[in-house]
Formats: structure tokens, sequence, C-alpha cells
């Protein structure tokens, strides 16, 4: 058990010779992982305040939920961050066959839909804004815009460390660092699918039920 | 899109102008005079010497996990000196203050601090104890220990390691620029709302407290991203689950906390910015807002937050206590049960912070209970360490006092807890100063496990004993101003004393604000006897050199290896065969077996990445503060920049060669302290970097 004497047969090892492998990008796609999750409380920490303020007491007379969330028009930015992320899947398949163009040209494919969503959700901001649904207004306007502008902000960030990506492997090959952080990166991309489809769900089609 | 705010704005300076120094205040002056003569005694020998090379090469750009341990404590000492003066000034006012007869001096009607003083004064205290003096003490040790305990050369992510440290450190600063630049927040540590809203605290105070607090998260929580993986990855061979020390599973416990609770708090405070910047309406009292969602969102942190100071300070216990009790710990494995119970119970507790909300009964009751239930796998442990302590043999070293001690605070503070989480109690306690004695005997458990670990490991990484005497002195001076002071806290509480008072209007309390005034007395004589113990320490630092165990009964891995540790920690790593690793091998006569030969090991190179992003994020929380917007901006950009231009230019690292590793081990240990500049000291050998 805890302090065992050794048989006299027994043969310890007392120091580990050679290089004790610590895998490199394991250790960074855990690292990475730990990271993801200190993100989601993030977003779990805005849902819970949208949870709050989503009430018609919190609108202060100013527009509610059913009054400014366009279900349909969203649909259009959720087609744009999934093909965006399928984009990226179809690079990770290019990336374990080696083909180093394949990888760009699908990296850059998934900025140019990440950055159509980005322009949907601005065009809608920008809607609300001319009829004076402004983040100002209201409680609950407050945390409609915060959240999804949160997620907005995710999504340029993501689209930099594409770029940042897409440069890295034209320029420096398919190297063991690189691709362990394509690996964070299709994490992170997926990620932000994924509360895109939350932020659908609890705030676009709920706010119309 | 941003409020418009009252008052001079300009491109250059925001809304800092002149008026913004508080140059006229008789307090400041001192504090600035105290400060600056505190700056030159240690700026004029660094300059005296020559040694801002030294310190660049060897501290500022490093990445090794001791160095940024020891930067960790030293600045968590730094700052519990300063939240010491606070908490000095508070007490001094308190009892000057009491009753309408009490004189007035300086600006104050009564006592010497004026309503808006006093309350930075309070506000800076608890920000500074919680956030930046236990938390970074905690989080040094963890860095110098766990690696140590589990035979690894480094974190996981030794230059995100660094960034962590800087990051902290520029919180730290952020306070310490608002004592002279500005105001800080008048809203307490927790910061009442709607007491932060702009409407009520226009100036910069609380945006000093929102951003100091928020930069320095960003770095425990990547700190926290850090250890885990560290745990996870890189331990030893043979350093199975069932074989990790205790501190390094409280580590682990506790940051799964920091790493699950500090975004939280990112988002309360976040939010809170929102409010304060954009003229959103989370928490504000009308148009929508919400303001016990910031006190719930506050709390669903700071509950959690008190566990993740607590835990690591349990684990230091556990090894102190079997080391001098010359024992292995009882209850091993109830005790990690219990460490994992204690985090996890630790989410579902926050709201017996605010029973007092009126959310009725089924949710108060929820709340009681739960928070009860911590306090069987608390028992738990206090039980295991009994019965560790039991037919043991015992040493009352320096280290096994302050633990010893812990375990009496943990008793207080623990049954006057079970009180409060009763909310028939609560109504008649809370925010009185029963609640503030309650939560010292808490906070001040954690001190004394930190100075037991300081004493404990301090041979370790310096690879000399601390002095005896002057510890023990030390110990003594500072118990007896815990016990006349919260003992007559816990009174006054009773009483009806309310926390936060700056005039005092009953004038029965002047006897206990006597004896808590004598218990800060005796705190000021602990602090001078501490520099007294360091002074001496150091001079007979030759006459107290350690051996690789210096206590002689010490049980886990790190006391394997030379005191000072070697900057590379194990030349060969050690294979793992037991529980307490170095008892294994006291009892099987293997302590004194060294490896037959050396082999080339790889090292990280130091980096000046992490300082450069330090120095940003001081010129982006200071901008946004200020509100000097170019200066936000080009500080962000800079981050980027850098951390961009970082994932392009990879760091390989350099070798060590097995000549130049035998070498090494044959001459006295490099340890913290001397130069590790290996390259420029064995040229020839050398492998260098490539
Ligand atoms: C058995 C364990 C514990 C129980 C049952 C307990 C219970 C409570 C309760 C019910 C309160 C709220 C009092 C009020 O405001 O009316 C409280 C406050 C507090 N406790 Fe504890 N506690 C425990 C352990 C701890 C620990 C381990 C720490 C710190 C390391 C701690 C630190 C605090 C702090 C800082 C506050 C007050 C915060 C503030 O309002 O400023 N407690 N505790
Ligand atoms: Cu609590």
């Amino acid at each position: 058990m805890t302090l065992g004497t050794i048989g006299a047969d027994e043969k310890v090892v007392l120091w580990q010779y050679g290089e004790v492998a610590h895998d490199m990008i394991s250790t960074k796609t855990l690292g990475f992982w730990l990271y993801m999750l200190s993100d989601a409380l993030v977003f779990a920490g805005l849902f819970a305040a949208y949870g709050v303020l989503d009430h018609s007491m919190n609108a202060a007379n100013g527009p509610t939920e059913a009054q400014i969330v366009h279900p349909i028009a969203a649909f259009w930015q959720t087609l744009a961050v999934l093909t965006s992320v399928f984009a990226y899947s179809v690079a990770t398949v290019a990336v374990k066959h080696g083909y180093r163009q394949l990888v760009v040209l699908c990296v850059l494919a998934a900025i140019l839909l990440g950055m159509v969503f980005l322009g949907l959700e601005f065009s809608d901001f920008a809607d609300l804004y001319a009829h004076g649904a402004t983040p100002q207004v209201s409680g609950f306007l407050s945390a409609y815009f915060i959240l999804i502008a949160t997620h907005g902000l995710h999504m340029a960030f993501g689209i930099l460390w594409l770029l940042v990506m897409a440069i890295q492997v034209s320029r420096l090959g398919l190297t063991a660092p690189v691709v362990a952080q394509l690996l964070n990166l299709r994490l992170f991309w997926q990620f932000q699918a994924a509360i895109w489809v939350c932020v659908y769900v609890f705030v676009y089609l709920k706010g119309v039920i | 899109m941003f409020v418009h705010l009252q008052g001079p704005y300009s491109f250059l300076f925001g809304r800092l102008t002149l008026a913004s120094i508080p140059y006229d205040n008789a307090i400041i002056q001192f504090a600035f005079g105290f400060a600056a003569i505190a700056a030159i005694l240690v700026v004029a020998p660094v300059l005296y010497y020559r040694k801002i090379p030294y310190l660049f090469r060897e501290w500022l750009t490093t990445v090794d996990h001791k160095k940024i341990g020891v930067m960790y404590i030293i600045l968590g000492l730094v700052m519990m000196f300063r939240g010491f003066f606070d908490g000095l000034m508070i007490r001094t006012q308190q009892v000057m203050a009491d009753g309408p007869h009490s004189a007035g001096h300086l600006e104050a009607a009564h006592g010497y601090l004026p309503p808006a003083h006093f309350d930075q004064i309070y506000s800076s205290h608890g920000t500074i104890m919680i956030i930046f003096a236990a938390t970074p003490i905690l989080t040094g040790l963890g860095n110098i220990i766990v690696p140590l305990q589990i035979g690894a050369r480094d974190m996981a992510f030794p230059t995100l390691n660094a960034i962590s440290l800087w990051l902290t450190t520029v919180g730290a600063a952020l306070v310490m620029a608002s004592l002279f630049i500005g105001d800080f927040s008048t809203a307490g540590w927790v910061g009442l709302i709607p007491l932060t809203e702009l409407d009520f605290s226009p100036s910069s105070g609380v945006d000093y407290w929102m951003w100091a607090i928020q930069i320095s998260s960003v770095g425990t929580t990547l700190n926290a991203i850090n250890v885990i993986a560290t745990i996870v990855a890189m331990r030893a061979p043979g350093m199975r689950w069932t074989r990790l020390p205790i501190f390094t599973w409280t580590t682990l416990s506790t940051s799964i906390i920091g790493l699950t609770a500090f975004p939280i708090l990112g988002v309360a405070l976040a939010l809170l910015g929102a409010d304060r910047y954009l003229g959103t309406h989370f928490y504000t009292a009308g148009l929508g807002g919400n303001l016990m969602l910031y006190t719930n969102l506050f709390w669903i942190w700071g509950h959690p937050e008190v566990y993740f100071l607590v835990l690591p300070a349990f684990g230091i216990i556990s090894e102190v206590i079997p080391a001098f009790s010359e024992k292995p710990l009882f209850g091993y494995v109830t005790m990690v049960a219990a460490t994992f119970a204690i985090a996890g119970i630790s989410w579902v507790v926050w709201l017996h912070h605010f029973f007092t909300m009126g959310a009725g009964p089924l949710v108060n009751s929820f709340f009681s209970v739960a928070t009860m239930v911590v306090g069987i796998p608390t028992g738990v442990k206090v039980f295991n360490w009994l019965f560790t302590l039991y037919r043991g043999r015992l040493t009352f070293a320096t280290p096994m006092l302050w633990a010893v001690g812990a375990l009496f605070l943990l008793l207080i503070g623990g049954l006057t807890g079970m009180m409060l989480a009763i909310p028939a109690v609560n109504y008649t306690v809370h925010n009185s100063v029963f609640v503030i004695a309650h939560f010292h005997c808490m906070v001040l458990l954690i001190v004394y496990a930190a100075f037991a670990a300081v004493s404990f490991w301090w041979p370790k990484v310096f690879g000399f004993k601390l002095d005896e005497t002057t510890g023990k002195l030390f110990f003594w001076s500072f118990s007896i101003g815990t016990i006349l002071l919260f003992t007559a806290m816990f009174g006054l509480g009773f009483m009806g004393e309310t926390r936060r008072l700056d005039y005092l209007y009953n004038t029965q309390w002047f006897p206990a604000l006597v004896i808590e005034e004598i218990g800060v007395g005796f705190y000021s004589l602990s602090v001078l006897i501490f520099f007294a113990m360091l002074f001496v320490s150091i001079r007979d630092r030759v006459k107290n050199a350690a051996s690789a165990d210096p206590w002689g009964t010490s049980r886990t891995l790190e006391w394997l290896t030379h005191s000072p540790v070697p900057f590379y920690n194990f030349a060969v790593t050690p294979h793992v065969n037991s529980r307490d690793e170095l008892s294994w091998r006291y009892l099987n006569n293997l302590a004194a077996t060294a490896p037959e030969h050396f082999e080339e090991i790889h090292m990280p190179n130091n980096t000046p990445v992490p300082l450069i992003i330090g120095a940003l994020a001081f010129g982006f929380g200071f901008g946004l503060t200020w509100r000097i917007w170019w200066m936000t901006g080009f500080s962000l950009l800079g981050i980027i920049a850098v951390v961009i231009y970082r994932s392009f230019a990879r760091d390989k690292g350099y070798h060590l060669s097995a000549e130049v590793m035998t070498q090494l081990e044959r001459e006295p240990p490099l340890g913290v302290i001397a130069e590790s500049q290996y390259l420029s000291k064995h040229p020839l050998t050398g492998a260098g970097a490539h």
C-alpha cells in the first residue's frame, strides 16, 4: 500500500532515463479545451442574465422580444455559420491528407462565410438602431445586444485567427505547432457555431413563440 | 456610443486632469512619501549593484515556474502589507470616531478620515486582501510546489504562466495607482449595487476597481488552465492519481473552481462596465435593470472564490502536519473525496450571502441546508488531521505552529459560518461585524496556512531555513493580535455594530474597540518581527544552509531534489514508486541513491513577451479607467499583434548536454537567486540554443 517495503528480489526503478514523452499536441489541445470551458461559462453567465432580463417588466415600455427578433432572417445567419464550420471541417480533412493548398482554400472559404454571418448581424443591428431599439433603451435590450454582440466579437476574433492560420499554413507548412493550432481553432469555431445555435433557439425561436 | 460624462475631457488625457491628483490630502501625502521611501529602498541597491540586467534576464523575462511563483508571493506580500495599512487605518478611525463627543481631526468630523476616504479604504482593504494578497500567494505556492511534487520540469505552458503573473501584477498596479491618481471605489470589495453605477459613483474609482479585478482575473483563469493541464499531462512516470500528494490534489480542485468561477465574475463586471461605459441597464435601479442580477452573479463567483482560497490552504495543512507528526496523512482517500465534495458544493451555496433578499422560505431553506452540508466534508478533513496528529511524534517547528493555529481558526470560523447559515440567525446578524469576524477567521486560516507554507518550503527554494526564534515570535505576536481583535469583533457583532461604519454612534462599544486596537497593535508588532525574521535569516543563511530534506521528516517528491532547487528541478526525472515517495525511499534506504549518469535535457528559453503583454495590459486598464481611448485601442491592438507575432516565431528552447548536466550536478545547485546563465558559465559544453 502506501509505504510498503521492497521484497528481496524486487527490482525497483528510481530514475526515469530517456526522454519522458509529453505529447505536445495533446497537452495543447487539453489546455484549449479547458479554455473553451471557461468561455462556455462566460456564455452561461450571459444567458443567465438574458433569462433574468427577458421579461416584459424589464422591457420598460420599450420593445419586447417578440417585437424585435426575426427568426427567418436569423436563419440565414445560422446557415452561414454552419456552412463556415463545414468548410473548416473540410480543411481539417485536408490537413489529415497533407493537402496544403486545399487547407488554405477551405480556411478562406470559412472566413468568407464568417464575414457573411457578421454582415447579416450588422445589418440586423443597424435595422434595430434605425427603429430606435438601442441597448440604452431598457434592461431587456441591453441583455439582447450584449449577448449577441459578445458572440459576434468571438466570431470576429475567430475570423482574425483563421486569417493568421491561412498565412501560417501557406508560409510555415503543416508543422506540428501549426497543426496543434489548427485543431484548437476547429474547436473554437465549432464552439461558436454551437453557441449561435443556442442563441438562435433561446433568443430568436423562443422570442416568437 | 459611449455615455456622455460631466466634467472636463481631453483627447490626450481623457478624464484625467491635474485636479485628479490628490496632492493636497495629508494622508495621501504621507502614503506617497512612504511608498516613495520604500521604492527607493528597493531600487537604490538594484542600481548601486548594477542588477538591472540581472533582474531583467533572470526574473522579469523568466518562464521558470519557481521564479514566477516567488514573484507571485512577493507581489502578494507587498499587497498584503498595503492591505494591512488599510486595516490599521480602518480600526484606528473606528476607535477614534465612537460617540458624538469623539474629536475630529484633519478634514473629518469624527476621527481623522472623512466618509468618502474611509469608504475607499475599506473597499481597497477587501479587494486587496482577497484578490491581490491571498490569491497571488496561493497561486505562487502552487506554481512553485506542484511541478516539483509531480516530478515535472516546468508547467505545461511556461510562457502562459508568466503572462498570468504579469496580468495579476497589472491589476495590483492599477489598485496602487488609484491611491495617487484619482480615487478608489467606495462601494466595498463586493461592489454594492447600484452604488457602483455611474449615477452614484461618477468618478474613476469604480473603474479602477472593476478593471483591476477584471484584468487580474483573466490572469487567474489562465493560471488555472495551466495548473490543470500540468497536473493531468506532466506527471512523472509512476505518479498515478492515487499517489498524487494532497497539496497537488487541492491545487487541482482549486484550479477547477478558478476556471469555472472567474468567468462568471468576468461577466458580472463586464455588464457593470457596459452600464458605466455604454449606458445600458443591466443593474440600474430604473429602466428594467435588475439589482439582484449583479448580486447573484457576483456571489456565484464569490462563494466559490472563498473555497478557491481555502482549499490550497487545506492542502498545505495536509502536507505540514504529517511531516511534523512523522506519520503518513490519515485517510488519504477521504481527504481527496472531501476536497472535491467541498469544491462541488461550493457551487450551490452562493445565496447564503443574501438570505435577506427575501427569496422565500423554499429558496432560503435550500441554500441554508446546502451551506451546512459543506460542514460534513470539512469535518472529515479536521478529523483526518487530528488522527494524523494522534500518537504522532510531534515537533513544533514554525510551519507546524502555523498549521495547528490554522486548525483553531477553522473551528471558530466554521462554526460561526454554520450559525450564519441558519436564515433565522442570519437575519439578525447579516451585515454586522459578526460576519466580518466569521470570514476573517476563515481568511486568516488561509494566511496562517500561507505562512506555514512559506516557512516550510522556503529552504527548498532558497537553500537555507528561516530563523526559528524570530519565526516563532512572529507567530505568537500575530496570534495574540488575531485573538484580541476577532474575539472583540464577534462581541461587537452581537452588540449590533453594523459593518463599514466610519462613525460609530454607540459609546458602549468603546471598550471592545480598544481591545481591537490593541490587537492591531500586536499585528503591527508582528509585521516588524516579520522583517526582522527576514533580516536574521538572510544574515545567517550559511549557518542555516539546508540539505535536500532540511526537516528530516518530509514525505513528498519535492524534497528529493537539491535545496535550493536547481533551475531544471530534477536532473533525471524520478520514477515514483509510492504515495509518499521520499518516505518510501527513506524506509528502503534509497533516499541517498543519486542517478548513476545524466542525460541531455530540454529547457524553454526566457522571453520578454509576457512582460510586454503585461505593460500593454496596464495601458489597456489605465486607458479604460480614464477613458483615454487612444491608449486603450493602442494597447489592445498591441497585445493582439504581440500574440500573433509570437505564434509565428516559435521558441524551440535549448538543450543541456549530458556533460553539462554532470558538471552542474557536481557543483552546488543553482537556485532561483543564482545566475542560471549556464551558457555563459559553461561556454564550451553548453549545447546552446537552436
Ligand atoms: C463551513 C464553512 C462556511 C460556512 C457555513 C460559511 C457561511 C457563511 C455565511 C452564511 C455568510 C454570509 C453572512 C452574511 O453576510 O449574512 C458568510 C460570509 C462570508 N464568508 Fe463564510 N462560510 C464558510 C466558510 C468560509 C470560508 C472557507 C471562507 C473564506 C475562505 C469564507 C469567507 C466568507 C466571506 C469573505 C464572507 C463575507 C463576504 C462579505 O459579505 O463581504 N467563509 N459565510
Ligand atoms: Cu459564502
